[in-house]
């Protein structure tokens, strides 16, 4: 196969599947808690070419687990602690394909890292505001990718056979770094020494029992005569802390409905248009058109209908859709349109019940979303125009992007648009940093983010907003179609590459989390172990593995 | 430092008694590895003065000493074949280099793991045969059965010895390990699925030596063309022992055809029922153990297409069977094989990169050397007068491992379904009716020169003995 075949020329990936349709995964519940068994099926790989043997995985495999991940969330509300083991004998997951990932192309390995990064840091994510707690039950050999999925749980049973093992082999075996933040993880959350850690890192049949429980790479080892017992036993100590609720009736997640063509992604609340020779897509999310219910019962009816839920879902498919089927195109404009009152009365309905399970699922749904913007590999200019909503959550598109742009109409007060603050930008949305974007916008500076403060809930015009330092630019309609023309010319004529590691700087100053080192440290470095030939080379260690042949390396640290 | 009298206690020829890490190391083992064969070697065995091959040194009058021995006391050496200080490797990519007396650090991974799945593999066997004991068909056969066990023990001190040499303080712990895990145990179980598999009868533990202990045969074969001298010089000694299993194996059916054959004369029928009345093993039940030992022993070899196997082959740390004698470029990096896979419900072969296919490349002549046995049991069904005859089922019959597992393909090769299968299993695999029936003729024997009515005296005896030789002395 050529090395590009997997990114380009082949059918659209789709992020949309259920638990009807999955091909690798088995999702079963019982009371509080759930257990996602891998089982990988080896002749279903998202693109040809490749065998998923041994539990090995590709993206459609991830996006099973992420889809997995959202019915418990709203589906499975009575779920509190959620194991993920194997499904298959002696072998846990051995991580990403490697044959796939030697197949693939740049774009396509990155894309897939930053999804399944994504999935990981949700699982944490609910671990840290849903109330979901996860297992990791190791019950074969664990590595790479497979031991990575370990540790985004909340903790890590290894059964003791004495010959499973938890391994992180990329080094050793393939001259790149593990890609979904094993590095990190192992040294911030799992705390383990970084000289042991580097002993770990380096040793390829990995390590298993009594000492992988003493270097805290797992929290408990068990006999595979007690595994299922010690596993069940952590799950229900982990399910009694939680606080979702014993009875609760799911909300099912139907199919979006999408109408798709060439050019064209059009969802409910939400479009997208693409400008082919300008490299510009167009993305508008709409207010809702219709009354939303204000109390839990109305909500509860609504289900995956009600305007926050499915606007996130939408949003959040075309954003994936975007990311890995329009690679060239660069540029996104973030537009609303629509009632900004309409929008503000959900952000008050999502503030009264935010303890509601599904309040709270629905409120963790734009979390991610939004925080998928932050970590997506394209510019992003944000257009605020007459008839748009930039209110509240909405308004959050606004300060995700890299620039906003806000058309000030001095002699048109009724046409002006308007940028309205709630509560909600205030703490409901924290990036991958754990900062809000407006305190990242603010740098922290309390003096900006009070008066920010002072003004929620008021319509804020093009000079109101950027005296509040909100926006960007507010140019007057004489300007508007010129510096907005000239500056996404502009921006499409600069060095991808650069851009996006420009925008990532830019967007994640200040303090860093673990995950900001895992999309931007550890990411980084992956990206340019990546492309060198010591990795991808014709003789590089990720090309030739399986082949017998030894990698050849360029011995001169850079 | 030491009060063991090495060279005593454990003959050897790699100058134990200078090493001091060998020493410190055998230390903590060696009373580790009796306590492991007092509770899972032969049961009920441990007084028995038995009639037994010692190896004492590596030349021709040395390596097999015979005497009364009781097992605990069996002076279990460490021996390495005579060394060639010019010795190049001469396969993958150091082609030519001079042979690694030390372990490069860059193959360490994949040599202990090569050595430690050698390794479990020995001291399972025993496991898996301690009960065989109390049902041998006769001293001599009780005598077979220890001799296979002391020196499946020694193949054990033989990969220790390299963990223990070449391997550090992960050696040690892997050393450690082999006397921990059990065949069969759940919680803890030998590596290998084959070594976990119960050897319940004395046809099993025939049909096991010969086809089983064939597979350490190739294996063994393989690894005595490594690039790590160490590792070749001690598998090519384990190699002289080795055929005395497989010797053991291949009497050991022909015995209980041989058997069969006179009673199918005498009574004049090939009813198995008659047969079985008559208190012989059928020869379609032989088939049938045949067909699963065969079976289960060629998945030992791993899946078809490899990527470890290429990167031993590479690595020069596992070679072909009789590497030396090929003639190829001994890298085969532009080489292809055929193998077997099931395409829209036919078997066809498709052609990979050889090197991928190293494991079937070993399977392949694995099952033309096993043949060879075959036809010679055949023979005695031939001499007898009688038209049945035995083969080897098709190489995708009841496979487990690989491309081919799991699908359904009968012993002739062809692909059947599964309604055909579930009806016709019986007849191509043991029932348990089958076992229930072999186990129901298993009684101890132990009167020398006496045997069981179901299998055959051999020939001659061990050492020129007679056949009604004392092997056995019981306490």
């Amino acid at each position: 196969m050529a090395p590009d075949d997997l990114a380009s020329g082949a059918p659209r990936v789709d992020f949309q599947t259920d638990p009807s349709r999955y091909r690798h995964w088995k999702l079963a519940v019982d009371g509080p808690v759930a257990t996602l068994a891998m089982d990988v099926a080896e002749d279903g790989g998202l693109r040809p070419g490749y065998k998923l043997k041994l539990n090995s995985y590709d993206l459609g495999v991830d996006i099973e687990l992420a889809d997995a991940l959202n019915r418990i969330r709203f589906e499975h509300p009575q779920v509190r602690a959620v194991v993920v083991t194997s499904g298959k004998d002696r072998v846990f997951c051995s991580g990403a394909n490697i044959f796939m990932l030697g197949a693939s192309a740049h774009a396509w390995k990155v894309n897939f890292c930053k999804f399944t990064n994504e999935t990981r840091n949700g699982m944490e994510d609910a671990s840290a505001h849903s109330g979901i707690k996860f297992v990791a039950a190791i019950n074969g050999s664990c590595a790479g990718g497979g031991y990575e999925l370990a540790l985004a749980c909340d903790e890590i049973v290894l059964v003791d056979d004495r010959s499973s093992s938890v391994s992180l082999p990329e080094v050793p075996l393939l001259g790149v770094l593990p890609g979904t933040g094993g590095l990190t993880r192992v040294t911030d959350k799992r705390k383990v020494r970084h000289d042991h850690a580097d002993i770990f890192c380096t040793t390829t049949e990995g390590v298993r029992g009594r000492r992988a429980l003493e270097w805290r790479l797992v929290d408990a080892i068990a006999r595979p005569g007690d595994f299922d017992r010690v596993v069940r036993e952590r799950a229900l100590a982990l399910a009694a802390a939680s606080d979702r609720p014993a009875q609760a009736t799911g909300v099912p997640l139907p199919p979006l409905e999408r109408a798709l063509g060439p050019d064209s992604l059009a969802y409910r609340h939400v479009a997208v248009d693409i400008d082919r020779a300008r490299r510009t897509a167009t993305l508008v999310v709409r207010a809702p058109a219709s009354p939303q219910p204000g109390d839990v019962a109305g909500i509860e009816a609504a289900g995956a209908a009600w305007w926050p839920l499915a606007m996130a879902r939408e949003l959040d498919d075309a954003i994936l859709s975007l990311r890995s089927n329009e690679l060239d195109v660069g540029t996104w404009l973030l537009k609303t349109a629509g009632d900004a009152q309409a929008v503000l009365a959900v952000d008050a309905t999502l503030a009264r019940h935010a303890g509601h399970w599904l309040v709270r699922e629905t409120i963790g749904m734009l979390r991610r979303t939004l925080a998928r913007l932050d970590v997506s590999s394209r510019s992003m200019f944000a257009l605020v125009e007459p008839g748009s909503c930039f209110a509240g959550t909405l308004a959050e598109l606004a300060f995700a992007a890299d620039r906003s742009y806000m058309l000030a109409l001095p002699d048109e007060p009724a046409r002006a648009p308007a940028l309205t603050l709630s509560d909600a930008n205030f703490g409901a949305y924290p990036m991958v940093n754990g900062r809000t974007r407006l305190a990242r916008r603010f740098c922290d500076e309390q003096a900006p983010l009070a008066e920010a403060r002072a003004a929620i809930g008021r319509p804020l015009d093009g000079e109101a907003a950027l005296a509040l330092g909100l926006v960007t630019a507010a140019p007057d309609d004489i300007d508007w179609a010129d510096e907005i023309r000239i500056a996404l010319e502009e921006r499409a004529s600069l060095s991808p590459d650069a851009l996006t590691g420009m925008e990532a700087n830019l967007r994640f100053g200040g303090n860093e989390t673990m995950h900001t080192r895992i999309f931007g440290r550890l990411t980084a470095w992956q990206n340019w172990i990546f492309i060198r030939p010591n990795a991808v080379g014709d003789k590089g260690a990720l090309k030739v593995y399986g082949t017998g042949e030894k990698a050849r390396f360029d011995f001169s640290r850079v | 430092m030491s009060t063991i009298d090495y060279s005593d206690k454990i003959p050897n020829n790699v100058n134990l008694s200078q090493d001091r890490a060998l020493q410190r190391a055998l230390e903590h083992w060696q009373p580790n590895y009796l306590a492991w064969w007092r509770d899972m070697g032969p049961e009920g065995s441990q007084d028995f003065d038995v009639y037994l091959r010692t190896a004492v040194s590596v030349d021709p009058q040395g390596w097999a000493q015979f005497g009364y021995v009781k097992m605990p006391d069996y002076r279990w050496g460490i021996f390495l074949n005579p060394g060639d200080a010019d010795r190049r490797i001469h396969f993958g990519d150091h082609l030519g280099e001079p042979a690694w007396q030390d372990v490069p650090g860059e193959h360490r991974a994949n040599l202990r793991r090569i050595i430690v799945t050698q390794g479990d593999t020995e001291p399972a066997s025993v496991e898996q045969q301690r009960h065989l004991g109390l049902t041998a068909p006769s001293q001599y056969d009780l005598r077979n059965l220890f001799q296979v066990n002391v020196e499946e023990g020694r193949h054990l001190w033989a990969m220790v010895y390299l963990l223990h040499r070449y391997f550090g303080r992960d050696g040690r712990e892997e050393a450690e390990a082999l006397l921990e895990r059990r065949s069969g145990d759940r919680d803890n179980p030998r590596i290998l699925g084959a070594f976990n598999e119960k050897t319940p009868d004395w046809l099993s533990f025939f049909m096991f030596t010969y086809f089983t202990d064939r597979d350490g045969k190739f294996q063994l074969c393989a690894l005595a063309e490594s690039g790590f001298d160490p590792l070749a010089r001690t598998t090519k000694f384990m190699l002289t022992e080795e055929a005395h299993h497989m010797f053991v194996g291949e009497s050991g059916v022909s015995r209980v055809i041989q058997r069969t054959c006179e009673v199918m004369k005498q009574l004049g029928t090939d009813d198995p029922a008659k047969l079985r009345a008559a208190g012989v093993v059928d020869l379609p039940t032989i088939q049938r153990y045949l067909n699963f030992h065969f079976s289960v022993t060629i998945d030992l070899f791993g899946a078809d297409q490899s990527s470890n196997a290429a990167i031993f082959y590479s690595s020069g740390l596992k070679g072909r069977f009789e590497e030396g004698k090929r003639g190829d470029d001994h890298l085969l990096k532009q080489d292809t094989y055929k193998v077997l896979e099931l395409d829209g419900g036919r078997l066809v072969e498709k052609e990979v990169p050889m090197l991928n296919a190293l494991n079937e490349v070993l399977r392949d002549d694995y099952i033309k050397d096993s043949v060879g046995g075959v036809n010679r049991w055949n023979k005695v069904i031939e001499k007898a007068g009688l038209p049945f005859r035995l083969s080897v089922p098709h190489k995708a019959f009841h496979r487990r491992i690989g491309a081919l597992a799991g699908t359904r393909i009968a012993p002739d090769g062809r692909v059947v379904g599964d309604a055909e299968w579930n009806a016709r299993v019986h007849e191509w695999l043991p029932s348990d009716e089958d076992r229930a029936f072999v186990a129901s003729l298993m009684g101890r024997v132990v009167e020398p020169g006496r045997f069981a009515n179901w299998i055959a005296p051999p020939a001659t005896g061990i050492n020129r003995q007679p056949v009604d030789f004392e092997y056995v002395r019981f306490a």
